[in-house]
Parts: C-alpha cells; structure tokens; sequence
C-alpha cells in the first residue's frame, strides 16, 4: 500500500486516489484540424518508459483535487506530486 | 514423558487436555502441540506428502518443514504446525498425511483489522529488538515492538549475561520499562508477515482462543516512519542420508524446547555441527541429563568449547562427518565418517550454520549477499527507512549483536571467540535419500535433475523441484537448496543468489486479511431517505451501484412479471410513483457554466433557458457514449446537471478534470448534490392531478407548465422543485426535495394519489416503460462502442457548436460505416417469447415456413453474429414481448425478420423502429 | 384517510439512534443534529478570507485540513478554493443565500449542502482507537489533534473526519452512505469487550 503525497491533504493511502493515466497530453486547441491518424494518436497512443513517468491522479475520497505526479515505473517510487491549475495551494 | 524439572516457562500448576490422533494428551500453558507430544515421546505426527514417510519436529517454530496437523476443535484448520500451536482444554488435532482439509463451514470467530502509525517499528523482541526498541523509547519516540513467539527475549535462554545478570533479568527490566514508557505498543505473538512501501508493514497478532480479546486475530496494518528488523536468524539443516527421519532435528530446536518447554527431545543424543552455537546445545541438553556427543565437520574443535565440553564430559569428535541414520520411524544410530560407523543415539542434531531472518528487508527490494565469513546470505546494501540488526544482519556474537541495536546506550555482554565456520551443503551418500526440503519430498536427487535438464537459476530449481514451496517457503530448506545446486553447477553460490522473499513470511488466514470485510460489512449498502417505506411496501430492491433501489413492489402471490405488468399498466393508464433519488447529481455555477458543458455535452446547453430542462448526452473522446441525463438552467450562471445513478462520481471526476487541468482558466465551481436533493418521480395521465392537489398554489396546467420546464414552489414552508421530465412517455413530474422532508413528500404523494390508486412502482417498471419509447439505458444498452448516432439519436449531437469533447471522433470513418450496429426494437413474430437479454441476433433460415413460421433452424457455423439483445420484457401495454437490440444496419432492416437463438430454437423476430409505444408523443401532455 | 404529515427533517439515521445508544460504555457515538451547511467556493485570496470569516464571526482556516469556529457553526477547510460552513442557527436557504451574498463581491458562491451530509459525534477515552480499526491516516493526537479536519475513508465510505479534541471527534459522512459508517462503527465499538489497552 503506498503513500501519495496529495499537494493539498498530504500523504494518504493510494486506495483514496483514482489514476488518471498520462499526464501533459494537452487537449487539441483546434481537434478538427487533425487529421485521422493525428486524432487517433491523441486518443489511442500513450507512453510506456521504464523509469519516471508523468500521471494523473485524483484523490478521490479527498479533496477531490487532480494532481500531476512523477513516478519511477520500475520501483514505483513517487518522484514529485504537483497541484494542477487553480489548485495551488 | 521426557520432561525435565528446572527447565521451561511453562506454568506446571496447570494443566490442559487436548486430543491428538484420537489419544487424549495433557500439556501445561506455554506448551505448543509440538511440546506436549514431545513430553510425551511422541516423536512421529504424521507422513509425508509424496512418498508417506515419517515426519516429524525438525524445528521449534515457523521453521519447522515436518510437524502439521489438522485442527479439528474448536474450529477446523489445515496444516497448522505443531509446533506454533498453543495447546488449550479441548483442543481436537491429528497428524496429516501431507495435506489437510479446509472447514466445510463458515468461521464465525472474529477477526480484524488496525491501522497503526508509530515513528519506529521493531520486529523481534530478542536481544537486538530489545535494546532497538528502548533506544527509541528513550529518545521519545513513537515505537511499536511487534514479536512472532509467546514472550519476549529470543533465543535467550537465561545461561547468558547482559550488564552483569542473567539475560533474562535483563530481559524483564526492557520489557518492564517499554510498559511504562509512553507511546510505547508492545506486542508478542505478533508476526510481522509483510513490508511494502513507505514504511508499511502488515502484523498478524494472535489472541488465541482463551484470552478473552475481542478478535481471535487482528492485522495490525502498520506505518512506521523507519522499521527495524530484529528478526534473528534461523538455523540450517545439513544434508545427509535419510536425514528426514523423525529424531533429526535443528540443533537451535532442541535447546529452544529445553528452555521454553522443558522437553528434552533425546536421551542419547549426537550433534552434528560445522557452527559453535551447536555447542551451548550441547551442553544444555548435557546438563539436562542427556548423553550427548559432539562431532564437528570442521579440521578442528573450537578450542574454548571444546574444553567445557571435556570439562563436562562431553566428547567431541572434529574432522569427520555424519553420513546418514539408522532406524524406522524415529532415528536409532546414526552413521558416522567415511567408514560409516554406527553410533547409537534417539536424537541427530544437525547444525550447518545460521540464515539471517532477513525476509523483511528484502520484500522491500533490499539486496541479500552472500558472505563467506558468515556462510550465508545477509543484507548487502542500506535501505532507506530500514535498519537490520542483530543476527537478521549476520551479526551473532550478543555483545556485538546489542552494541549493534543499541547504539550509545548499549548494554554489555561477554566477549566471545567465534570459530570459522565451514560452508558444508551436504555429506556423502545417495541423492535420492537426502532430502533438501522435507516438507516437499524433495531431494538432492531432484535437484541434479533440475540442473541435468539444463536449469542453472535458483528459481527455476524451486519451482522444478517444488523446493521452498511449502508451508514454511523454504526457511530451512532455501539456501541449502542454492548451495546445493551451485555445487552441482560447480559455481560460487553467492552467484547464484537465493530465491526472493515474498510475503506473507508465515501463512495468514484468509479470514485473517479479510478482518470485518465480510457479510453486511463487505460492501456499503447506500440507501435514499426513502427506504424504510420502500421496505415497509415489501420492496425487492436490486444493487445499482452500491444503491439499494426497489425493483418493485409484489403483492401477495405476485411473481415478478405479474408486478411489473400491474406497475406498468398503473403508470400508463392512471399514475405511479418512483424513488429517483439515486441520480446523480451536480451544480455547475459560474460565469463559464455553459461553456463547461457545451463542451461535455454533445447537443447545446449555452442556449437552454432559465426555466427549462433539456436531454443531453455525454460522450468520451472517442465518440463513445458515456453518460445521460437531464440539465436544468437554474440561471444564467447555474446548471442542475443529473448523471446516471451508477455514473455520478464518474462523471464528476471528468468534469473537475476538465476545469482543473485542461482548462483552469474557466470560472465554473463543480458541487455533488446527489444526497442533498430528492427526487421521486410521478408518471402517468393522472400525474397532473396529484401534483396538483399536493401543490394547490401551482398552476399546472399544460400551457402553464409545459413540457421541460421547470418551477419552485414550496410545501409547508420547505422549497420544493417541479419539472415536466418524462422517462415513460407519459405525462410526468419529477418532484425535488431536500432529502430531509423526502420520506414525508413520498407519503403526501401516495396519499393524494390514492383516489387514482397511485402505484409505487419500481427500477424494473422503469425499465420497460423506457424501453417502450426507446430510451436507452447507458451501460445497459450501450457498452463503450456505441455513439449517439448508433442509438439513432443524432438529433443530440450538435452541428452548431465548433467543438465538444467526441465531435472529431465522429468524423473518422469508422464513424460512418454502413455496418455499425444500431439500436433497433425486436418483436418476436410468435408474440410470445421474451429474448433473454444478451442473446445473439443472427440471419434468419426458414425451416418449413409452412409450418413453422416463428422457428427457423440455425445453419452450420460459422454463423455470422449480426448483433444482439440488449433489453428484453414483457409489456403491458403491447400485449406482447419485446426487446430492444444492436443489430448491424439494423436502421437500414426495418421490417426483416432476423433470428435469435435461444435454447436450441430460432426464434423469429422482427426489426422494427424502437419507439413502440405512442410514437406520436401525444402523451406527454396528458 | 390518515392525516397528511407535515414535511418534517427527518434525521437520516433515526433508525440507528437505538443501536447506538445501546452501546456499552465509552467511548460513545451520538447523532449530530441537523445542521445548515454551504460549500463555500472562493479563491483563497487572504484579504477575501478575512472579510468574509469577519463577516461569518470568525475566520475561515488558512490552512488545509483545518477547521475553526464561526458564529454559531463551524468552517472546515475542504480544499484550495473549498470549504463546508455550518449554521446551526439559520435555515438551510437563508444560510445559502447569505454566504451566497457574502461570496459574491469576491468572485465565489455557496451552494446549500445541508442535506448532503449528517454528523456522528464520537466522544470518550478511545474513540481514536474506535476509528483506528477502519480509517487508515495518522489519528495520533499530534498529527490530528483539535482544530484539524481531513476528508478520508472510513471502510469504503468517503468521510469527513472533525478533530474536536483528544476524545472527540466527528465524523461526517454523506447521508446514503451514513447507514454503513453507523453499522462499520457499531460492529467494532461493540466488539471491545474490554478496554484494549495499548490496543
């Protein structure tokens, strides 16, 4: 059972968060201007590094707030856990 | 009886009855099954899995690989080892023959869970745990002391010194002071069984059945913000000649028995050892009144020992080795040297050095080396967060072992000379008799055919040979097993490593990691304000989510369908009633309202108007539909947004996802209101009539209130808000209350639709009732790869709006292909046959269409699968059964007769628009 | 036809009160009344948080997971921009409209969550210990002590944890699923026979 440092609650279990895959995938500004393989690289495409990993999580039973954290995919190890947007503290 | 005065922390002033194998045994409390049996001379518990030989005690505690039993009484368990089992009045065991058998009933005893946090965790309460945990007590620190035996003190039998007075004085005044310390949990027959990331470790603690606690075993889920593993080490067998035989025995094992039990195992006893701790043993059981006799595999004796042994008149033989054992079911001689010689003896103790307990250390990724000196594997590398030490580190000497733990505090014991240990895996005989893992059956005959058949790592001989795979995960048997193999490869076994440490360390029950996550515990049951009445009406509820809604309503003698016919027939031709609390539900305020959710709807929002509802879908970004629901423009600046009862969190998520990481910029405040409003729900053609006597102050006439607005009004005193929402067709009115006053507002309504013979009625009613007007149910008629358009509901998809989340995807062509699966009405042409749901719709075959025009038969396979059923009832209304389904082009078929299996029949249907009842939609306002 | 029963609050765990009462000794689990409550969203400029805790009779917590009192209820900070503010003295929509028009000028709102959530209020030697059996965050004194607040889980229920002091606590959870927290809560207070000193 790890712990993820939530910006906001501080360090909780990580059954209270919700993994949101990927992070920095920036929505298109203008989708229509993509052509099809484009559109379905945004869509269907992510990245699978051995090592630090950028990802979403949400702490679900918390504050509720997204974050953007920094993981090492071969030992698990949270590198940084960052607020989104408004969210900063 | 082999017991001995003077000897044990056993309480002789009582005593306990127990059954073993039919025989009635007595022990005293302190004993284990392993020790009373023992006292007895029981020396054989049961055979073995594989080739049914004896087995019996090899160790004294979780390491033993021979002594299972099977718990009978007071509650049956399999393979519980003899020698963990406390002994208790009435306690019913046997010996196994290799495997046990698992209770055929449920364990009602208690079990549960805690969640501790602490600042040092220590695991063991040996010398080294000990001194660990008083340090940090004294530095003011939160500390939890977990140990896996009865009491404290480890292998510390009392003939040692610490500070000058017998250790287990010593051990007394930690103990003594750890009680009185604040912030100090102490906890025996407590096994720390797993570690996991940032400082967690799972501990099972055993009450046992006569302590009175309230939980026969709770997993401690500890915190700790550094552990210390105390753990000891765990001696190691050496490998020789039918050394499976009861009688053959960890050196370590029978002096522990001495000490805690006062058993002495043998009478007669050799003790076969390439380490000097195999030397107190000796003199133990010496003093104890055994012939013992000492032979040393190494060049030669270690000088100090070997003079208190001759001081005692114990022999000692060094240079030579013990090549295997004579006798049945217990050993009789054992054979000595290369020529064999026969020494007559009741007891082998084999001693081929120490294990550091170090499973802890390495379920956290710590690296294990192996390390000459020691003759064994001890931790390699610093671990941030967990300190190893005492003999768990390879550190055995008790002076350095406390100076170790203890640091600046450290109390002092004798210096000792330990001799150089030899590195000896096994003596010379036949590999098919030397077993490497007891437990197992497994010899080193397997193990050189594992490294024959070409396998060179340690873990594919484990899992080839079955070594380590038992009861005791090889505790004993591990890195014998490497040792033996690198021999055979002719490699160092230090390049070989070991196998990995995997928790639990000891077996858990199951009952055990479950702790009260069982019964009515195991999952949240919500339930909406109403419920009491639902049950008081003699609702079926079924599982929504977590929800429990009511289904519907039986009278007596009704089955199901005859329920959900009488709801149905209710709401279309007078008026029901229906808990909607469940809906999800989400205020969306803020001067970019609208913009939120032009942008997660696919049809518009920014143009709805203060006053009114409208229908919208949400799709992903694939295209696919996700959510549905009802939006009501409470302003300019607020939305009532409703979710599907089981998609609420969901799509609560995807809408703060939006606002907080892709665009913050927007001014919208998200919040669940799902609890705190009601929503019930009264359809059908007298529903005007009941919301209207209930809201007398209300105008609702149709020109008044039409159809998808929306009006507050009050009811003594409470706000209450209307709105003209139909999931039926008919005329309806969703009624909105603060969940406070629900259950009274559901009562009022009842009661003034009673001269109408208001109906509550039900999810299942609901149901059929959408389903007669094609409405679909997200997740049940959509499963992810289904858009709005395949729904045949491209009327939401806006063609205004630049963009919205699904918009692109709509434009790739799979979106456009002709044979995407629509959803479509079945009606079975016999008129009578309700399609299970999930049925396959395939082409229709006509077998005799003279005669059977309803049944076709289904041609050989492949039978091209062209979509299926996704909700199937009986209506009320039509007289008939119907099924809504996704059929390929099905919208392009309307008219063909396809077929559906169900048994081993065709059964005709054919494909028709999905709106089935009042197409016209003259209904929905009365 | 019976009397028509005036639209009355009902308590959402009326049905509980018996079995809670019924339990034996400390430490002890009643109901809280029912309070007015608004999620107040409002970005967390220091100036905003001062006028309007000034104008609530209070201040607002400028920390996380903190709660203080204001007049006549409480206000726990839930998140960044986020906080729950209590009223036992106003009525729901009075009280929304109120911190509705004291959020206003400063950019934020207040939506009436009264009867989102009810309250259990745990007191007595113990009651952290109680806790400890389901809720998985450091409950000790010095990382949780009065003043402090924190949304987490109790069992599989989201809930919102109240420090009123070393043996007070209290515990809000959202009202659907305040029936399992009651039972999850019930089953281990029942089961401590005796006092499980440390544990």
């Amino acid at each position: 059972m790890q712990l993820i440092t939530c910006p906001w609650c501080g360090p909780r279990e990580e059954t209270e968060f919700r993994y949101g895959g990927q992070a920095d995938l920036a929505y298109p500004a203008d989708p229509s201007a993509l052509d099809d393989e484009q559109w379905a690289r945004f869509l269907f495409f992510r990245d699978n590094p051995k090592g630090a990993f950028a990802e979403r999580w949400c702490h679900d039973a918390g504050c509720r707030r997204w974050l953007r954290a920094v993981r090492d995919t071969r030992t698990y190890v949270f590198a940084e856990t960052r607020p989104y947007g408004r969210s900063t503290v | 009886m082999t017991r001995v005065e003077g000897y044990g922390r056993i309480d002789r002033t009582r005593t306990v009855s127990f059954t073993f194998d039919g025989v009635p045994y007595t022990g005293h409390p302190g004993d284990t099954v392993a020790s009373a049996l023992l006292a007895h001379g029981v020396t054989t518990l049961g055979t073995s899995v594989r080739l049914g030989r004896p087995r019996g005690v090899v160790g004294s505690w979780t390491e033993d690989p021979g002594g299972l039993v099977q718990v009978e009484e007071p509650f049956p368990e399999p393979m519980l080892l003899a020698t963990t089992l406390e002994v208790t009045d009435g306690l019913v065991a046997r010996g196994v023959a290799g495997r046990g058998r698992l209770a055929q009933v449920a364990d009602t005893a208690r079990y549960d869970h805690r969640h501790v946090h602490c600042d040092v965790l220590v695991v063991g309460a040996g010398p080294a745990g000990l001194v660990a945990a008083r340090a940090a007590a004294r530095a003011g620190q939160d500390v939890v002391l977990v140990d896996d035996r009865p009491t404290p003190g480890g292998t510390l039998t009392g003939t040692e010194t610490v500070d000058g007075r017998p250790a287990t004085e010593f051990v007394d005044a930690v103990v003594a002071e750890l009680a009185a310390a604040p912030h100090v949990t102490h906890l025996q027959a407590t096994t720390a069984f797993g570690h996991y990331d940032d400082g967690f470790v799972l501990a099972l603690e055993r009450h046992g059945e006569t302590t009175g606690r309230s939980a026969r075993q709770r997993v401690h889920r500890i915190r700790a913000g550094r552990v210390v593993v105390a753990a000891g080490a765990i001696e190691r067998p050496i490998v020789l000649e039918d050394n499976d035989r009861p009688g053959v025995m960890l050196a370590s094992a029978a002096r522990d028995l001495l000490h805690r039990h006062g058993v002495l195992v043998g009478r007669e006893v050799v003790v076969f050892t390439v380490d000097d701790a195999a030397y107190a043993a000796a003199l133990d059981l010496h003093g104890a009144g055994a012939a013992v006799r000492v032979v040393d595999g190494r060049a030669q004796a270690p000088a100090g020992w070997a003079a208190r042994c001759a001081a005692a008149g114990v022999p000692v033989e060094a240079g030579t080795d013990v090549r295997g054992t004579l006798g049945t079911d217990r050993v009789r001689a054992v054979l000595v040297g290369e020529t064999r010689r026969e020494v007559p003896c009741d007891l082998l103790l084999v001693s081929g050095g120490w294990n550091p307990t170090a499973h802890l250390f390495s379920h956290v990724g710590g690296p294990l080396a192996f390390d000459d000196e020691l003759v064994g594997f001890r931790p390699a590398a610093a671990l941030p967060g967990t300190t190893v030490v005492g003999a768990a580190n390879g550190t055995f000497a008790l002076a350095d072992v406390l100076r170790e733990a203890g640091g600046a505090d450290a109390p002092s014991a004798e210096p000792e000379v330990i001799t150089p240990r030899r590195t000896l895996w096994r003596t010379p005989g036949d590999p098919a008799r030397q077993f490497v893992d007891i437990a197992r059956d497994a010899t080193v005959a397997d193990v050189a055919r594992a490294v024959g058949a070409g396998m060179t790592s340690v873990e594919h001989v484990k899992r080839y040979t079955t070594i380590g795979t038992a009861h005791d995960q090889g505790k004993t048997s591990g890195v014998v097993a490497s040792g033996i193999t690198a021999e055979l490869l002719g490699r160092p076994v230090g390049a070989l490593g070991t196998t990995t440490f995997r928790p639990p360390y000891t077996p858990v029950p199951f009952a055990a990691l479950a702790g009260r996550d069982r019964g009515d515990l195991y999952d949240p049951v919500r339930t909406t304000p109403v419920h009491h009445h639902h049950v008081a009406a003699g609702a079926v509820f079924e599982d929504v989510g977590m929800w429990k809604r009511a289904r519907y309503y039986p009278h007596p003698g009704e089955d199901m369908a005859t329920a959900v016919l009488r709801e149905c027939a209710a709401v279309r031709r007078s008026v029901g009633v229906m808990d909607g609390s469940t809906l999800g539900k989400i205020d969306v305020r803020g001067p970019d309202a609208a913009v939120l959710l032009d942008h997660l709807y696919t049809n518009l929002m920014s143009t709805l108007k203060v006053g009114r509802v409208r229908y919208g879908v949400m799709c992903g970004d694939d295209g696919m539909v996700l959510d549905d629901g009802t939006v009501l423009r409470l302003a300019e600046d607020r939305f009532l947004v409703t979710t599907t009862t089981g998609n609420a969190a969901h799509v609560l998520d995807r809408m703060e996802d939006w606002l907080q990481t892709e665009w913050p910029h927007l001014r919208v405040r998200l919040t669940s209101v799902t609890e705190q409003w009601s929503i019930l729900a009264v359809a059908g053609p007298r529903s005007r009539d009941v919301v209207g006597r209930v809201f007398a102050d209300v105008d609702v006439s149709n020109d008044a209130f039409g159809f998808m607005t929306w009006q507050d009004t009050a009811l003594d005193g409470v706000p209450v808000r209307l709105a003209r929402i139909s999931f039926s067709g008919e005329l309806a009115f969703e009624v909105s209350v603060a969940s406070w006053y629900a259950a009274d507002l559901w009562v009022r309504l009842l009661e003034a639709g009673a001269e109408h013979g208001i109906t509550p009625y039900g999810t299942e009613t609901m149901h059929v009732l959408r389903a007669e007007k094609g409405y679909p149910i997200i997740g049940q008629d959509t499963d992810g790869t289904v858009t709005p358009q395949d729904l045949g509901m491209s009327w939401v998809v806006s063609r205004k709006k630049p963009d919205f989340v699904g918009k692109r995807s709509f434009a790739r062509p799979l979106n456009s292909d002709p044979g995407r699966k629509h959803l479509v009405s079945l009606l079975p042409t016999d008129a009578a046959t309700t399609l299970p749901e999930g049925s396959q719709v395939v082409a229709f075959t006509d077998r005799d269409p003279e005669q059977h025009a309803d049944r076709g038969v289904l041609p050989p396979p492949p039978v091209p699968m062209l979509g299926h059923v996704t909700s199937s009832y009986r209506s009320a209304e039509l007289g008939r059964p119907f099924a809504l389904a996704l059929v390929r082009g099905g919208r392009d078929r309307l008219g063909e007769v396809v077929g559906v299996p169900v048994g081993d029949q065709l059964v005709a249907a054919r494909i028709g628009g999905t709106v089935l009842v009042d197409p016209e939609g003259a209904r929905r306002d009365g | 036809m019976t009397a028509e029963p005036t639209l009355t609050a009902r308590h959402p765990l009326e049905s509980r009160r018996a079995a809670l009462e019924a339990l034996p000794g400390e430490p002890t689990i009643t109901l809280d009344p029912l309070v007015s409550a608004v999620d107040l969203r409002v970005d967390p400029e220091p100036a905003t948080l001062a006028a309007l805790g000034a104008a609530l009779g209070g201040t607002l917590p400028h920390t996380a997971d903190a709660w203080t009192a204001i007049a006549d209820g409480q206000a726990l900070r839930l998140g960044p921009d986020e906080w729950l503010l209590t009223s036992a003295a106003a009525t729901p929509h009075a009280w929304e409209d109120r911190v509705d028009a004291l959020a206003a000028p400063h950019g934020g709102m207040a939506v009436d969550v009264s009867a989102q959530r009810v309250g259990l209020r745990l007191r007595g030697p113990g009651v952290r210990d109680l806790l400890a059996f389901t809720c998985s965050i450091d409950l000790r004194p010095a990382a949780f002590g009065r003043g402090r607040c924190a949304q987490t889980l109790l069992g599989q229920a989201a809930v919102l944890l109240v420090a009123h002091g070393d043996d007070d606590l209290a515990v809000l959870v959202r009202t659907s699923f305040a029936g399992y927290v009651v039972d999850r809560l019930v089953d281990h207070a029942g089961a401590r026979t005796s006092r499980l000193a440390p544990v």
